[in-house]
């Protein structure tokens, strides 16, 4: 076979790849519904605010009720120093205030 | 027509040859270039799902959060405030919530007690909540309920936790679970219920207790509650009462529903620590690669053009060769990379960004992120990485290219 062929086909089989993946992301989307339906009921009825994505202080575990004043908030010259401070940024309701 | 892609065909062929005989330089090139894609691509698709989960999910949390605040502190809420708040024209319900952290220096993690609101005014949109796995350990099936949840079934001494708490403390359901009071006493508690593994992402450290326990366990007294939630009837004056609060209670601190959502939408902002790392270092390397190409042609690759001009490759065709040249590298990087990252955060559960996520914390959510693709972020990297990328391999050889072949053979320098 010649190399162009090859090379047409090898981009052409990557391609159709992706186009599944995208298919698969379009199909889990909808087969997702109940799930994300469930999660959003366990939200209202326990009257949660957050994801549980870092449980490692309590600002960065709740990070739309952290103190005004995260994450100096143990003492002055407690800076930041959990990882996940490098992941997130301040809630919008600390940095733009009016 | 036909004739075109023929010639296109050959011009491939030569390309793929020529790439062929510099293999080591160019496998190298391919797999940065993929690995750059790769680490973008992932980037982009993991915070783009987790943003869009985390949008579909908090819609439906509290409209107002009312906290009060003690010298810069979150303080316990005063439960006589509660009927103040209830007297605000636009506020359809005010509920205390009872909340708090437990370090468990067994486990080394910090959890989330929670006592579950009593059941609001409102009815709810569906008569079942299936957050609850039976005590078999098999997983909740979302069409059978296997626990009705509105804080009724959970007993005193009883708990339901949590899958992530489940894991630290390699406990099951009829387990108990042993916390220091802050009295010093031991208060054994039993573990109910596990809630199910589909709802981790919001409740895998969550410990949900009576308000009995919990105010025993923590010693708050019953003119305390950890904060307020405020339920608006007209969502256009959630401002206006939000202002109305701080008016009657001006150490209070109220947080709207919109700016938690937004909160969770520039949650691994590409301006924040960690991403500017990660995106500066990929852009980095990737001028590396324009740069290498657009500064001009290796001595060898000179020489190989001006053999081309000699033998009768038009400057177009020099050209055209290079094109190709560019687009094999670009095309199969962007392909790859791109295949790669979903295959990563969809099906391995970001296994690369795992460990820096999970930070320093014991407790750790394990979630499959639903897959939600942007194909217009798709389109942006695929404009940002193959057509530079493609176009900074033509620059050069044009210069090349129109040079006599004579001096193009013979300024070799090799």
């Amino acid at each position: 076979m010649r190399k162009s062929t090859l090379f047409l086909w090898s981009i052409l089989v990557q391609a159709i790849v992706l186009g599944l993946l995208l298919a698969h992301a379009a199909v889990s989307e909808n087969a997702s519904q109940g799930s994300l339906a469930e999660k959003a009921e366990l939200v209202k009825t326990l009257k949660l605010t957050d994801l549980c994505l870092f449980t490692e202080a309590r600002y960065t575990r709740h990070l739309s009720q952290a103190d005004l004043n995260t994450p100096f908030q143990d003492h002055p010259l407690s800076l930041e120093h959990f990882p996940s401070g490098s992941f997130t940024q301040p809630p919008p309701g600390i940095t733009q205030r009016p | 027509m036909k004739e075109w892609i023929e010639k296109q065909s050959y011009i491939i062929d030569f390309t793929l040859s020529s790439l062929l005989r510099r293999k080591v330089k160019n496998f190298g090139l391919l797999a940065l270039y993929t690995l750059i894609v790769f680490i973008l691509a992932s980037v982009m698709f993991f915070t783009y799902s987790i943003k869009k989960e985390a949008s579909l999910i908090l819609k439906n949390s509290p409209e107002i959060i009312v906290q009060k605040v003690m010298a810069g502190r979150h303080e316990l809420f005063p439960a006589s405030h509660v009927e103040a708040l209830k007297k605000i024209r636009g506020a359809s319900s005010v509920q205390p919530r009872l909340w708090g952290y437990y370090f468990d220096s067994y486990a080394g993690a910090n959890y989330t007690l929670l006592v579950p609101p009593l059941e609001d005014e409102t009815p709810p949109t569906t008569g079942k909540i299936t957050v609850v796995e039976n005590e078999e350990g098999s997983a909740a099936k979302p069409a059978q309920p296997l626990f009705r949840f509105h804080g009724a079934e959970l007993q005193p001494g009883t708990l339901i936790i949590g899958q992530g708490v489940a894991r630290a403390r390699n406990t099951a359901p009829g387990d108990f679970m042993p916390f220091r009071a802050m009295d010093g006493t031991i208060l054994n508690l039993r573990i109910a219920d596990v809630l199910s593994s589909e709802s981790e992402l919001v409740s895998s450290d969550l410990i949900l207790m009576t308000e009995d326990d919990f105010r025993k366990l923590f010693g708050i007294g019953k003119e305390f509650v950890t904060d307020v939630t405020v339920a608006v009837s007209n969502a256009r004056e959630v401002t206006t009462v939000a202002a109305k609060i701080v008016k009657i209670l001006p150490d209070s601190r109220p947080i709207v529903r919109d700016e938690i959502l937004r909160t969770y939408d520039s949650i691994f902002n590409w301006r924040g620590g960690m991403m500017i790392v990660i995106f500066s270092a990929a852009v980095l390397a990737f001028v590396i690669f324009a740069w290498d190409k657009a500064s001009g042609l290796s001595a060898g690759e000179r020489r190989e053009i001006g053999i081309l001009k000699a033998v009768g490759w038009e400057t177009s065709d020099v050209i055209q060769m290079k094109f190709w040249e560019g687009a094999v590298i670009s095309l199969t990087a962007f392909f790859s990379g791109v295949i790669l990252a979903y295959i990563h955060v969809f099906f391995t559960g970001s296994m690369v960004f795992e460990p820096a996520l999970k930070g320093w914390s014991n407790l750790y959510p394990h979630f499959a992120l639903k897959p939600f693709v942007s194909l217009e972020q798709l389109t942006t990297l695929f404009i940002l990485t193959v057509v530079p990328y493609t176009v900074a391999t033509i620059v050069p050889t044009w210069r090349a290219a129109t040079i006599d072949p004579d001096s193009a053979m013979r300024n070799t320098g090799e």
